[in-house]
């Protein structure tokens, strides 16, 4: 086939218009989508803060509820605010060291057989439901084993959290140069060592944003919660070793109350949430172009 | 091959400079490397078939050849950094002073330790000027007076000068020709025994790569140099010793490099006993 046969076809002009057309529609199509995704998120933080504007005030984060209250004494959710605290942080302290150690082996130390199979189980566990997390986490430690308590709740939520973390540090990891690592093991540095000054403080930036968007995620969990941390009372508490109340569980509970106020407390705790998680995804994005930036060392 | 160092008798092809000082014989060269019979092989595919080579003590050895030859994995071979490529294998051996650093039980660590490296492209860490020079130091454990080693090693790479002012300043705010300089400050600041180079400049401009030829020209008294080049006149330049690469054809359309040929520099060009040597040299191939 001759140049010339290859460059014909894309060049007739009588195509011109209809080329044009298509790719106006297709422009339009994708930032109609585009408006959509972000309209969407407007729109239920929107409705979410509307429903929620009444009871939205400091009390709702320093108070504790008052059952059966029909008065207009000042309440909040300080003990599901507590909880969720108490449980998110525990859950990250325990998933946040094996999941990078998972990355590191994986993507430092281990053959690609054992790499390609434990990242697949990986992805497999990022995709089983909370609630099958949720139950298995009660019949393993909260049936027979003295009952619901935060360590438990937090555990659950850190086998969600794994596979998030482990996936991000992998391919955070991933885009460390290895001329980097030749660099350092060209000096005759151990790969332990290589490992641990140069390609972890290279990628730490990237590992946070993965550790920030996973606590998010299973911050909004509800399911394995409802297994292990659920039988609460309205005493806000900072021991883990007990049931906490929690910000999730106290929205679904709240919406059920016959009291229209408690429907507004779990609409303005729901915003709370959605500010946290944003909150959370900023943090992480300007920790990221932080680092980006003090590793171009300007 | 004690002659060798001679004036060349036809017309160079390629001017030889001559401020080189003239090669003592090489009997009475110490061997640091000895190779025999090597084949390095990723996966099922053979990148270098049988090499059987010596390189001496204090002379810079060049290793010239068209692309794909296998320079590069066959310098890597000398510290083991293609241990690093999953599916590679080196048969044969590589002696480094008479111990086989080949070995399953040789660490590659303690090689690496010994025979330091400087890559094709600079690739200085995300640290200061000087915790790049004074990391590896620090971690290898060669804590007294890191200052002065520091300094040394930056002056010994021609980049003192430049950097003694922002010392604090980024390895990466340097220009390109000063990060390679900044590699080479690094790999000799933990007093390697050999200084492999793997295409040092090929990333470079020329006045940076004339700072790095005169500086392995002026520190090789204290190491041994291996250089990787695809640029002839840089062996030409600052090579004592010249082996030449080239791709072989093996039954069932297998390529692989080989040696072809390996002298005194001013032999490989100027008077090559293989018609291979002599294409590639006078640039009728490659």
């Amino acid at each position: 086939m001759s140049a010339h046969e290859l460059t014909t076809p894309a060049m007739r002009l009588d195509r011109l218009p209809r080329r044009r057309a298509v790719n106006r529609t297709m422009e339009v199509l994708a930032w109609l989508s585009a408006t959509i995704g972000v309209g969407i998120l407007a729109f239920v933080v929107y409705s979410v803060a509307r429903r929620g504007w009444s009871e939205l005030s400091l009390s709702l984060i320093t108070k504790p509820p008052i059952p059966f209250s029909f008065t207009n004494a000042p309440q909040g959710l300080a003990n599901a605010f507590a909880g969720t605290l108490v449980i998110v942080g525990l859950a990250t302290v325990m998933a946040l060291p094996v999941g990078i150690l998972i990355a590191i082996y994986l993507n430092e130390f281990a053959p690609p057989s054992i790499r390609t199979g434990v990242g697949l189980a990986l992805d497999v566990l990022a995709g089983v439901p909370a609630i099958v997390i949720g139950i298995f986490v009660y019949g393993l430690l909260v049936v027979g084993g003295g009952g619901q308590s935060g360590i438990k709740a937090a555990f659950a939520l850190s086998i969600l959290m794994l596979p998030f973390v482990s996936r991000t540090t992998i391919e955070v990891l991933g885009l460390v140069p290895n001329s980097l690592r030749e660099a350092s093991l060209g000096l005759g540095i151990p790969q332990w060592r290589t490992t641990l000054s140069i390609v972890l403080p290279r990628a730490i930036g990237g590992i946070l944003t993965g550790t920030v968007l996973a606590v998010a995620r299973v911050a909004g969990e509800t399911a394995p919660l409802l297994f292990t941390s659920s039988l609460v009372g309205p005493r806000t508490s900072w021991n883990p070793t007990h049931a906490l109340q929690t910000v999730p569980l106290s929205i679904f509970e709240l919406s059920e109350s016959p009291n229209p106020k408690d429907h507004a407390r779990a609409w303005a705790a729901a915003f709370v949430l959605l500010v946290f998680i944003l909150v959370a995804s900023l943090t992480a994005r300007w920790l990221a172009t932080r680092n980006a930036r003090k590793i171009a060392g300007r | 091959m004690s002659s060798t160092i001679q004036q060349p008798m036809s017309e160079p092809s390629i001017k030889v400079e001559t401020r080189r000082q003239p090669m003592p014989p090489r009997e009475r060269l110490e061997t640091v490397f000895q190779v025999e019979d090597l084949d390095a092989i990723y996966g099922r595919k053979t990148a270098v078939k049988g090499v059987t080579m010596e390189i001496y003590k204090n002379l810079v050895t060049a290793i010239i050849g068209p692309s794909g030859c296998g320079k590069s994995t066959y310098i890597r071979c000398f510290n083991r950094m293609n241990d690093l490529i999953p599916g590679f294998r080196q048969t044969g051996s590589v002696r480094y002073h008479g111990q086989d650093i080949g070995g399953a039980t040789i660490d590659p660590v303690a090689v690496r330790r010994n025979i330091g490296m400087v890559f094709q492209r600079p690739n200085p860490f995300p640290k200061s000027i000087y915790d790049n020079v004074a990391w590896g130091c620090r971690v290898l454990g060669m804590k007294d007076s890191l200052d002065e080693r520091v300094e040394r090693a930056l002056t010994q790479a021609a980049l003192w000068d430049e950097v003694k002012d922002r010392l604090k300043a980024s390895g990466l705010s340097l220009s390109g020709g000063q990060q390679q300089r900044l590699c080479i400050a690094r790999a000799i600041a933990v007093e390697p025994d050999v200084v492999l180079m793997d295409e040092p400049a090929s990333a470079l401009d020329p006045i940076a790569t004339q700072a790095i030829e005169q500086l392995m020209h002026e520190l090789k008294g204290e190491y041994t140099f291996v250089i990787v080049t695809h640029n002839m006149q840089q062996a030409a330049r600052v090579a004592d010793m010249t082996a030449f690469f080239s791709i072989s054809r093996g039954g069932e359309g297998e390529r692989y490099g080989e040696l072809i040929e390996y002298d005194a520099t001013e032999k490989i060009f100027t008077a090559p006993s293989d018609k291979r040597t002599e294409d590639y040299v006078t640039g009728r191939f490659g």
